[in-house]
């Protein structure tokens, strides 16, 4: 594994920060030579067509996969050594996963499916304390689920399921917070509600968020920083503003649209077009 | 909806209600923690006196009723002045079998629920999987073919165990659906497995084959000190190994991937399951496959603990279920001695189906 020190030190606000990272699964290259920084304590969303690596990126990132190539450095060590050389409960201290749909153990009530994310603090010595509790708190205080505590989680509805396995992730602590399509399987409304409540989180405690997410627009909407990708390769990256165009939304998903200043917020909003709906035939 | 519940953020100014109402948070959060674990505890202390009082009744009632004091004679190693005879009839026969039914039932228990729960699979325990059978048919071609003897025979269901375990390990390695393939490669095995056995009864004589069925229905008969010794010392070592490999089978349950991420990799928490493996291996070498237990600890145990697994519970759940299915066997029907693992194994069918059946409604529920 490439240990070499960052020289200099990851102090231009990069939180952390991949080097020629390629990545396999199931003996498929997903991802080649990926150079990418991501912004500390913003939110980086990655995008792209169905396929392009962009799980695959976040099972690396959150060492899920281990490279074949490269390597991948955190500014909360230091950007001393690859992350590979941390133990597992280091890591876990420093980068949180949502995974995008994980089984819900039978049973459990919200207060307790909070209280696994402590588990990185933990030694075989040194158990739950009040730290914990603590650290609980806080967690369901931010995602507004301490009045669910009690609740079992099989039964909550799929919105407030996705706010308490969010303040599980918060509950570990961490300055970077992974999350794979956080967003799926709820319905607008919920979406919305769930992206929110990550901005909130994002400005308010200054973690630092990278999700995949499919829909571009609320990519656009949410996002500081787009990672773009296509086949496995960074195809563009940079402030949705600067970056979502015509040509851009051609480029990576291979469709036609006009892009117009989403009349909300004045971030670029895409309208696909398609054969049915030939660009400008309506107006 | 969500926005009932959503706190408003940053819009208190006053810094002593932003600390009264932060303890206000911290206390519910404890209190919402503590509520179920308080109700685990008590169940496994009630669990605990049952285990204790089926074990009680097992030595001193039945045909030959045995009084307190005189148990208590016994076993300081006087003879009770009134039945000259109890002492033999409690330390030969009555308290082995006892003590076997136990650290049995002990080990079926906690070995099934620590396989249910790390797999996150009901189906996935060591007498579905293969497990059991990987003992039996060992067994079985040891009794049959190699005439095996005392404790040698115990040696090799140990040995067939492992074998099974260590395959389905192998098939697992390094996937991401290790939990699934595991249990469907053990189904597979426990059917190859029965054909084997099958095999060879079909070919042995008809002796060998009345011993080896003996042994297949899992039976207490067998209870000597010796082999009460070994199984004691096994769950002596196993069960704290069994207690800290809990904590990675409770981040196993969120799957692979969390565990992974919240620094327990998910190969780490199938750790567990050798220790469990182990369990049911040593336990099956001594009173053969008792139907069911290992299968049903978990789920009755869960149920009494409101939900929550509890392997402590799961044990002792199967040590009253394999002593009282024992006594039960022995006296429930006059002048017929049924084998434990054929009062366990009628018992648990529909207790079985009466599992899937309300499993099946919470999940729709």
């Amino acid at each position: 594994m490439t240990s070499a020190t960052l020289a200099p030190p990851i102090a231009d606000g990069t939180a952390v920060r991949a080097r020629g990272l390629t990545l396999s699964y199931d003996g498929r290259r997903v991802v080649e030579h990926l150079d990418l920084d991501v912004p500390a304590g913003r939110i980086t969303v990655v995008v792209g067509p169905n396929g392009c690596g962009k799980s695959t990126l976040l099972r690396g990132l959150s060492r899920l996969l281990h490279p074949i190539e490269g390597s991948i450095h955190l500014a909360s060590d230091g950007a001393r050594d690859d992350v590979w050389s941390l133990r597992p409960k280091e890591f876990a201290r420093r980068v949180a996963l949502l995974p995008q749909s994980p089984p819900v153990p039978e049973g459990i009530t919200v207060v307790d499916l909070v209280g696994r994310g402590r588990h990185p603090h933990h030694t075989l010595v040194r158990r739950w304390s009040e730290a914990d509790d603590e650290a609980v708190a806080r967690a369901m205080r931010a995602t507004g689920t301490l009045e669910l505590a009690e609740r079992p989680v099989d039964e909550l509805s799929g919105g407030q399921r996705q706010r308490v396995w969010i303040a599980l992730t918060l509950a570990q602590e961490t300055d970077v917070v992974l999350l794979d399509e956080p967003t799926t399987y709820l319905d607008l409304a919920h979406q919305i509600d769930v992206l929110d409540l990550l901005r909130d989180l994002n400005r308010s405690r200054g973690t630092t968020v990278v999700m995949v997410l499919h829909d571009l627009n609320l990519a656009a909407r949410y996002a500081d920083h787009v990672l773009a990708l296509r086949d496995g390769r960074l195809v563009g990256s940079g402030a949705p503003a600067d970056l979502v165009d015509e040509e851009f939304v051609a480029r990576v998903f291979g469709l036609g649209s006009r892009v117009i200043a989403d009349p909300v917020t004045g971030s670029p909003l895409v309208v696909p077009t398609s054969t049915h709906h030939q660009c400008g035939a309506t107006s | 909806m969500n926005a009932d519940v959503l706190t408003p953020s940053g819009a208190v100014a006053d810094p002593r209600a932003v600390a009264a109402e932060e303890s206000d948070d911290l206390a519910r959060v404890v209190r919402a923690r503590r509520r179920p674990a308080r109700r685990v505890h008590l169940v496994i202390a009630a669990l605990a006196v049952a285990a204790l009082a089926a074990v009680l009744v097992r030595v001193l009632l039945g045909d030959y009723v045995v009084a307190l004091t005189d148990l208590l004679l016994i076993l300081r190693g006087e003879t009770p002045p009134d039945a000259p005879g109890a002492s033999f009839i409690v330390m030969e026969a009555k308290l082995p079998r006892a003590l076997l039914g136990l650290l049995a039932g002990l080990a079926f228990g906690a070995a099934g629920a620590m396989f249910q729960t790390t797999l996150r699979n009901p189906l996935a325990s060591p007498d579905i999987i293969g497990i059991s059978l990987g003992a039996s048919a060992a067994a079985v071609i040891a009794l049959t073919l190699l005439d095996a003897q005392g404790l040698w025979l115990p040696a090799a269901a140990l040995l067939g165990a492992v074998a099974v375990s260590l395959l389905m390990y192998a098939v697992g390695r390094g996937t991401t659906l290790a939990g699934q393939r595991m249990v469907l490669v053990g189904i597979g095995v426990a059917a190859l497995l029965s054909s084997v056995i099958q095999f060879v009864m079909t070919r042995t004589s008809i002796q060998d084959a009345q011993a080896a069925l003996v042994w297949l229905t899992g039976s207490l008969a067998r209870a000597t000190w010796p082999v009460i010794g070994l199984l004691s010392a096994a769950v002596l070592v196993l069960a704290p190994l069994l207690a800290v490999c809990a904590r990675w089978m409770r981040l196993a349950e969120l799957g692979d991937e969390l565990s992974t991420t919240l620094g327990a990799p998910a190969g780490r928490a199938r750790l567990g399951l050798v220790v469990a493996v182990a369990l049911a291996a040593v336990a099956t070498s001594a009173t053969g496959p008792i139907a069911f237990v290992a299968f049903l600890a978990g789920p009755i145990a869960r149920r009494l603990c409101g939900g929550r697994p509890s392997l402590w519970a799961a044990a002792l759940v199967g040590a009253v279920v394999v002593v009282l299915s024992d006594f039960a066997g022995d006296y429930l029907i006059p002048a017929v001695n049924l084998p434990v693992g054929v009062v366990t194994g009628a018992l648990g069918a529909p207790l079985m189906l009466a599992v899937v059946v309300t499993a099946d409604r919470a999940g729709k529920a």
